[in-house]
């Protein structure tokens, strides 16, 4: 498989993925903000909106854009904003485009799917559409395309490297903001003296679980809500599909498919630093991780998601050629730049 | 239901209706259809085939729009039909046509027997822009240079088909053809299945045979792939739609790499040998070093690669030489020296303004000619004489003065007219003639394929006789139909 193509469906995977989770981390605050009330003089769900700037480590970028972080500027700066990078729109628009670019690979079904997405989004969130009218439904409509795409990938691609690609970068991406979510959302939850087992302490960490379409499923787990049990939940579990393990699990065994090299053994650096990474995650406990500080826990696994992401790149999307040709003009060959492939795909931090 | 009724042919060669305003016999079964529709009902069909090219992506983008709106090529509903019969000469003059090019190309990169003969003339070649001194000696496999070609047709008032353009290079629009062939065979089931309208869908395996064709004979199995510019190239679409059809790959020039004289893709497990390029870059931008240095979009190394014969391109480079809007003059002399045959299908009368009987005759006769810039493409560059201003029709004098080499001008031809579906907001559905050519599709591998038909390209614009889609042209679905099946019965 050209290594271009191959390249742009793990990002279009990765991006999709990316525009669900924004929309449920902006999901998720809104039901928050609902739950608690407002102390008199101040900005409703001050507390709960400004930590979603801060996570994206642009916060010079939105404070040099708008004026305090409420609902309206973080909802706009996440979903519409075209210089935040992060933004679903920009990640729906890079979807598209290297949708696009693949067109000819990918199954026809896929590409009207993000295709009538990207269109829908632009209409519902453009003047009155539904984005201003019924926020709510517009990010779940969201999340259900999301989903759907992913389900058509998964429904219409044959289980060759194509689909290992699509399937590596959505994993990778989910395992991150699912880490993300959780570190954001732990310390404004963490029970506070006066909170623990009252209605609102389990109304919150259940709207988390929901958030991750997790609910029932941790129901049937645990059946009570607690946070040690949470946090277990979505960093440890081996068969809920949206814990953070599970995800590592699922890259590995793409990446492996790819490669063709038996898990357990590792043929490049993506190989044995993602195996490296499930290993960890496999022998370790939920205590320790809490332990430790779940912040600091996130912040290490996070830098070590990130550089198997850019050895994934190293080995597969960036194969360059031994010996450049000699101009034909003059004889200058010394002038000619080397051939790069230079992709420029965002590494967001939300 | 829209009735013909009111249509007329103001005087026009109509493609549906004779000059008493008989229907033509191999369109009657398509008018009785349309007659027979419920109110409303034509119009929805032609909404339902814009909803799906819309949600295919078979849309362009309209560049400085900032909410980056993009548009559908603009397509009628209304079919353009050609009868069988007619088709058949057209079809053997084309031919005759892409042969003798062929052979003109061969010759100009050769030994020039043409030009030492005397038919064309040494310094047209030498002020040819798309003449390529690259390519001198060049020896593409079987000798043929372009594989695939689309020339442009148009009928004039007498009902004539005229040649009106070679294209050599990087014809665009099959995709068109296809797309629109398959939207019309979904909202009009029944009249495809009784009547004879011949099918266009096998270009695709037709494309993909004359490609692995030019493979070196060695390979069994050759590699071939489709080279675009990018995402961003206007017809990418296109190229997109092909190399799916035909289950190869589509690269681009950052995809390819020249490696001691043969050409690789770059997949995920390393490099792998491309023994056929459909190339859709022009000859300028393919390859840094042997032509435009700054181009980016290119292959490093491709010609050496080419001149090795290590790779096979369709088209081969430099035969644009032939096409050039000066040396079309000389393409009717061009059959006559190799072919030994006389034209079957004939140019517009065309005068250059490099003669000097030829530049008075067009400097004196503005307000009624065509005036076209010899090396622009996509009617720009172009003065109509009839609907020009004095001051429009003063810089085409100046121009063609300071650089006869560049113009040619013709008669203008009153082209052809089908109805079309006209409905506007505030305006009772209705038809109306609109001006069309036709740019049928040619494939030159082991033989030469004409498709049946081709692209119908329509000026939507009230007597306008621009149809380039940048100039507000759309298409519309063309039909090759035996007259003699009219009188069957066809379901709707």
């Amino acid at each position: 498989m050209l290594s271009r193509v191959a390249d742009s469906i793990y990002w279009i995977s990765r991006y999709v993925e990316r525009a669900d989770h924004l929309a449920r981390f902006i999901d998720v605050t809104r039901e928050f903000v609902l739950d608690v009330p407002t102390a008199k003089g101040q900005t409703p769900g001050k507390d709960q909106w400004s930590p979603l700037v801060s996570v994206t480590g642009d916060e010079a970028l939105f404070y040099g854009r708008y004026d305090t972080a409420d609902a309206t500027s973080v909802t706009r700066f996440l979903t519409t904003d075209k210089l935040y990078l992060g933004s679903i729109v920009c990640s729906l628009d890079q979807a598209r485009e290297n949708a696009r670019s693949v067109r000819e690979t990918i199954a026809s079904e896929m590409w009207e799917q993000i295709n009538g997405f990207y269109h829908w989004f632009h209409d519902e969130s453009r003047g009155t559409g539904m984005m201003v009218r019924e926020p709510g439904d517009f990010y779940r409509n969201i999340m259900q395309q999301c989903m759907l795409f992913q389900g058509i990938t998964d429904a219409t691609m044959s289980r060759g490297l194509g689909w290992h690609f699509a399937n590596l970068g959505r994993q990778l991406e989910r395992a991150d903001k699912i880490g993300r979510l959780l570190d954001v959302k732990y310390f404004t939850l963490l029970p506070k003296v006066q909170d623990v087992n009252t209605p609102l302490d389990n109304l919150q960490w259940s709207t988390l679980l929901r958030s991750v379409s997790g609910f029932e499923m941790y129901r049937k787990r645990y059946q009570e809500i607690d946070v040690r049990h949470v946090v277990d939940f979505l960093i440890l579990d081996r068969l809920f599909p949206r814990s953070v393990q599970y995800c590592l699990f699922e890259a590995e065994r793409s990446l492996h498919a790819i490669t063709g090299c038996p898990i357990g053994a590792f043929s490049c650096k993506s190989e044995q630093l993602l195996g490296r990474l499930c290993a960890d995650l496999s022998y370790t406990e939920i205590d320790t991780i809490i332990e430790g500080g779940l912040h600091e826990f996130i912040d290490d696994f996070q830098a070590r998601l990130n550089q198997v992401g850019e050895a994934v790149f190293e080995r597969f999307f960036a194969i360059a050629p031994t010996a450049e040709p000699k101009n034909e003009l003059q004889d200058h060959s010394g002038d000619v730049p080397p051939d790069v492939i230079n992709q420029a795909h965002v590494q967001s931090n939300l | 239901m829209i009735a013909f009724d009111g249509y007329q042919c103001e005087g026009f060669f109509d493609e549906m209706f004779d000059a008493q305003g008989q229907v033509r016999p191999e369109a009657k079964l398509l008018v009785e259809l349309i007659q027979s529709l419920p109110d409303g009902e034509l119009e929805s069909r032609k909404a339902a085939i814009e909803r799906a090219m819309y949600r295919l992506g078979v849309t362009f983008t309209v560049y400085g729009d900032e909410q980056g709106t993009e548009k559908i090529f603009p397509f009628d509903i209304i079919p353009r039909m050609i009868n069988a019969a007619e088709w058949v000469e057209i079809e053997k003059g084309l031919k005759q046509r892409i042969k003798a090019l062929n052979m003109l190309v061969d010759d100009i990169y050769h030994d020039q027997q043409i030009i030492h003969d005397g038919i064309i003339p040494r310094h047209i070649l030498e002020m040819a822009d798309s003449y390529r001194p690259q390519c001198q000696g060049l020896n593409p496999p079987h000798s043929i240079w372009c594989h695939i070609v689309g020339t442009d047709l148009i009928r004039g008032a007498d009902g004539k088909v005229y040649v009106l353009e070679d294209n050599l290079r990087c014809p665009s629009g099959v995709s068109y053809v296809l797309q629109n062939r398959m939207l019309m065979k979904r909202s009009f089931p029944g009249i495809f299945a009784g009547s004879t309208i011949k099918p266009v869908f096998d270009y695709a395996a037709r494309l993909y045979d004359t490609l692995a064709h030019l493979a070196p004979d060695a390979i069994d199995d050759p590699t071939v792939a489709v080279l675009t510019p990018g995402v961003y190239n206007s017809a990418y679409y296109e190229h997109s739609f092909l190399a799916q059809q035909m289950g190869v790959e589509l690269v681009e020039g950052r995809d390819l790499v020249v490696q001691d004289g043969f050409v690789y893709m770059r997949t995920t497990d390393g490099l792998q040998r491309v023994d056929v390029l459909y190339r859709r870059i022009d000859d300028d931008f393919m390859d840094p070093l042997a032509f435009r240095e700054d181009s980016m979009l290119g292959v490093p190394g491709l010609m050496q690669a080419y001149r090795a014969g290590n790779i096979a391109l369709a088209n081969a480079p430099g035969g644009g030489v032939a096409d050039d809007k000066v040396m079309y003059a000389f393409v009717p002399d061009a059959i006559r020296y190799y072919l030994k045959e006389e034209p079957i299908l004939a140019n517009v009368p065309t005068y250059l303004a490099i003669k000097d009987d030829d530049r008075q005759f067009i400097l004196e006769n503005l307000g009624e000619l065509v005036v076209k810039a010899a090396n622009e493409s996509g009617g720009y560059g172009m003065l109509m004489g009839p609907s020009s201003t004095q001051e429009e029709r003063d810089v085409f004098a100046k121009r063609i003065e300071a650089n006869p080499r560049n113009y040619i001008a013709q008669p203008v031809v009153s082209l052809s007219r089908v109805p079309t579906l006209i409905d506007k907001y505030g305006e009772k559905p209705h038809f109306e003639g609109r001006h069309v050519d036709l740019r049928p599709y040619i494939l030159y591998g082991k033989d030469i394929w004409v498709m049946p038909g081709g692209l119908t390209r329509v000026a939507l614009k009230k007597g306008s006789l621009v149809v380039n889609s940048s100039q507000g042209g759309g298409s519309k679905d063309t039909w090759v139909v035996e007259a003699e099946s009219s009188d069957q019965q066809g379901g709707v």
